[in-house]
């Protein structure tokens, strides 16, 4: 039985475990509380990172997406990178969007904000699930393919102009208050790093999940083949030819 | 003299599984071959890929001197494809329709008059809507779009179902008339008579290749 | 053989005219979308029920309403081609999609206009809100504007969503997030124009600047990526 675990994914899987032990035990003990919010921002140290992480898958995804589309042989590699990449960017785009909910909650007493980046977040978050939604439909795998990866760069156009829209729209309303719970936080020398580390371990975390992701892809693309030989023979042998 | 259709060993899928398993065949210019074999054997995939329409996973394919592994598109606008729907509007008339795709490939606007006369559209039929129309008149329709587009590979699947005699009659002069202004016809048919009064050449299919 | 000689514009042009007779003849859109919008309007009504939250909101009720007949139009525009499966005989014929893509839009477009045309009067009725010359003027730029957005979006992904097992029910969930900014856009343009907001005229005018960015991109964008998108 073939295993999709190489010395990368084992050395990514490792690193993310360590890493994430530390913003555990940093951003949950070690770390101070901030003068005005309280204990409520460790939050931010689960919540900065996806957020981040969810917005790289973005980009991986529509990178690999065009280099599906530029490349003359059609390799289907990149296809399924785009694919495990906003799979796994679609569980990281929820997680922002619950924790960022749970921290305005505890800071500002709301669970959502109609402030720019949390209102695109949701909007990326959707379109992806969409994205996801056209991958799932029928036809051959470069049909789908292509398919899949035109629609990811429709959404690279459209979300810009999402967020830019709705950055005009917020600005109409005079919040003059920060509308990012994160705004007002000053961070200590330790908190800073407990900080960078997390980035570092969901990051490590996200790309571990994706080599999987695509290695298993690639997998069941080659039973797939294998059992379109069988195929070709058994119906050959039916036929009597 | 290069030949309309090539195939060698091609193996052809859909959603997976092998409608072409293995077919080996060739087609020369001027021909009117007559596609037969049972249910499940393949023959409307086999008109699909050589119309570019379904990729082709194993052997060779090239129709009209174009590579089909390579570029399946590359040779649509010559060739033509006739299955079981017409690919008409029911709000437009024949007229319309015949005009609409001169203009789509860039023909003269009398080619769809001389088109529509050709495939039997005549008089007040002309200026009917399509959804008033009966199967065998659609058909014709359908046959005056392929000859408005001066397709050079004929693809029709199952041409004379549901049509009533005189259509028949009509769609194998018109058939006849294509081929003599140096179309290429391939058919597939169930009713082995009608076809062989008008065919040049039988190519059997059973099992997604030649039998 | 002849080649595709045809001006860039005819087979635009072709596509277009067709669309809109098909629709001449059938009568969908006014005998069953405009009826379908104006209930849309009338529900929002009862839903609202405050004549002072519906003036107010009256720009946005105006789009939402649009934007629900978009759907309807979209799929009312390429079930014309499933029907018969006319689009796939374009495609085979190895015609430019992107201008196919062009001529449904333009199509669209002025179903959709038409069919604005006759909810603005509807909200001036039922949402008791008034308008003026210079409101007037920025109105009918937004309208332009806005319905060229969404017809660029709707055709490009209903030709993904037509025809299949459970595919157009994929179409509102692929449109609305990208048509956000439009709906963002008319909206406050209109009441700008209907000056239900308080917003002033000047204001609107940058508004229907973004709608006018909006369709540009998604009308090139279109046109490039229809044919990839639908080609089987």
């Amino acid at each position: 039985m073939q295993s999709t675990g190489t010395g990368t994914t084992r050395g990514l899987g490792l690193l993310a475990i360590v890493a994430l032990a530390w913003v555990v035990v940093g951003g949950l003990v070690a770390t101070p509380r901030d003068v005005v919010q309280g204990e409520s921002v460790r939050i931010m140290y689960v919540h900065v990172p996806t957020a981040w992480v969810a917005y790289l898958a973005f980009v991986v995804t529509a990178v690999a997406s065009a280099g599906f589309l530029r490349g003359r042989s059609r390799s289907l590699g990149f296809d399924r990178v785009a694919g495990a990449s906003a799979e796994v960017g679609v569980l990281f785009m929820g997680l922002t969007l619950v924790t960022g909910s749970l921290w305005g909650r505890l800071t500002w007493g709301e669970f959502w904000q109609w402030d720019p980046r949390l209102t695109t977040t949701a909007f990326l978050f959707v379109t992806y699930v969409g994205y996801l939604a056209v991958r799932g439909l029928d036809g051959a795998p470069e049909q789908r393919a292509r398919r899949a990866a035109v629609v990811a760069l429709l959404a690279v156009l459209e979300i810009p102009l999402v967020h830019f829209s709705v950055v005009l729209w917020r600005s109409l309303h005079q919040r003059a208050s920060v509308l990012d719970p994160g705004g007002d936080v000053r961070m200590d020398g330790l908190m800073l790093f407990t900080l960078f580390v997390g980035v570092v371990a969901f990051t490590a975390l996200y790309a571990w999940l994706v080599l999987h992701r695509s290695r298993v892809a690639a997998l069941a693309e080659l039973a797939g083949r294998g059992e379109l030989a069988r195929a070709v023979a058994a119906r050959r042998a039916e036929a009597g030819a | 003299m290069l030949r309309v259709v090539d195939f060698r060993d091609v193996v052809a899928t859909l959603d997976g599984w092998p409608a072409l398993a293995g077919l080996s065949c060739a087609v020369e210019r001027g021909e009117i071959v007559h596609v037969v074999g049972p249910n499940g054997a393949g023959k409307s995939t086999f008109l699909r890929a050589c119309a570019g329409l379904v990729p082709v996973r194993g052997g060779s394919a090239s129709v009209l001197g174009v590579d089909l592994v390579r570029d399946r598109a590359a040779a649509r606008g010559r060739v033509g494809l006739l299955a079981h729907a017409n690919g008409l509007y029911l709000d437009l008339t024949a007229r319309e329709h015949a005009a609409f795709w001169a203009r789509a490939v860039g023909a003269a606007a009398g080619d769809a008059d001389l088109a529509l006369a050709e495939a039997g559209v005549a008089g007040s039929l002309a200026d009917r809507r399509v959804g008033r129309m009966s199967a065998g008149e659609r058909r014709r329709v359908a046959l005056a779009v392929l000859l408005v587009r001066r397709a050079e590979l004929w693809l029709l699947d199952e041409p004379h179902a549901g049509l009533d005699a005189a259509s028949r009659d009509a769609l194998d002069a018109t058939l006849r008339r294509a081929r003599d202004a140096g179309a290429t016809i391939v058919l597939a048919s169930h009713e082995a008579e009608r076809a062989s009064a008008v065919a040049t050449r039988t190519l059997r299919i059973a099992g997604g290749a030649a039998a | 053989m002849s080649g595709r000689a045809t001006g860039r514009a005819g087979l635009v042009r072709a596509v277009a005219s067709r669309d809109l007779r098909a629709e001449a003849r059938g009568r969908v859109v006014t005998n069953q979308i405009v009826p379908f919008a104006g209930l849309v309007m009338v529900t929002f009504a009862f839903a609202l029920d405050r004549e002072d939250v519906l003036s107010r909101a009256a720009g946005g009720l105006l789009w939402l309403a649009t934007t629900f007949s978009l759907f309807v139009l979209v799929q009312r525009a390429f079930a014309l081609e499933t029907a018969d499966r006319a689009l796939d005989a374009l495609r085979v014929a190895g015609v430019d999609l992107g201008r196919v893509y062009l001529g449904k839009s333009i199509a669209l477009m002025v179903q959709l206009f038409a069919l604005e045309c006759v909810l603005v009067p509807v909200a001036v009725v039922l949402y008791r809100v008034r308008l003026d010359a210079p409101g007037a003027v920025l109105l009918v730029t937004c309208m332009v504007s806005a319905t060229a957005g969404l017809a660029f979006v709707g055709t490009l992904y209903g030709g993904l969503t037509v025809g299949g097992a459970g595919r157009e029910t994929l179409l509102p969930l692929l449109v609305l997030p990208v048509v956000a900014p439009v709906l963002i856009a008319a909206t406050r343009a209109t009441e700008s124009a209907l000056r239900s907001g308080g917003a002033a005229v000047s204001e609107g005018w940058a508004w229907v600047g973004l709608l006018a960015v909006f369709a540009a991109a998604f009308g090139i964008a279109g046109t490039l990526a229809f044919g990839p998108l639908v080609d089987e």
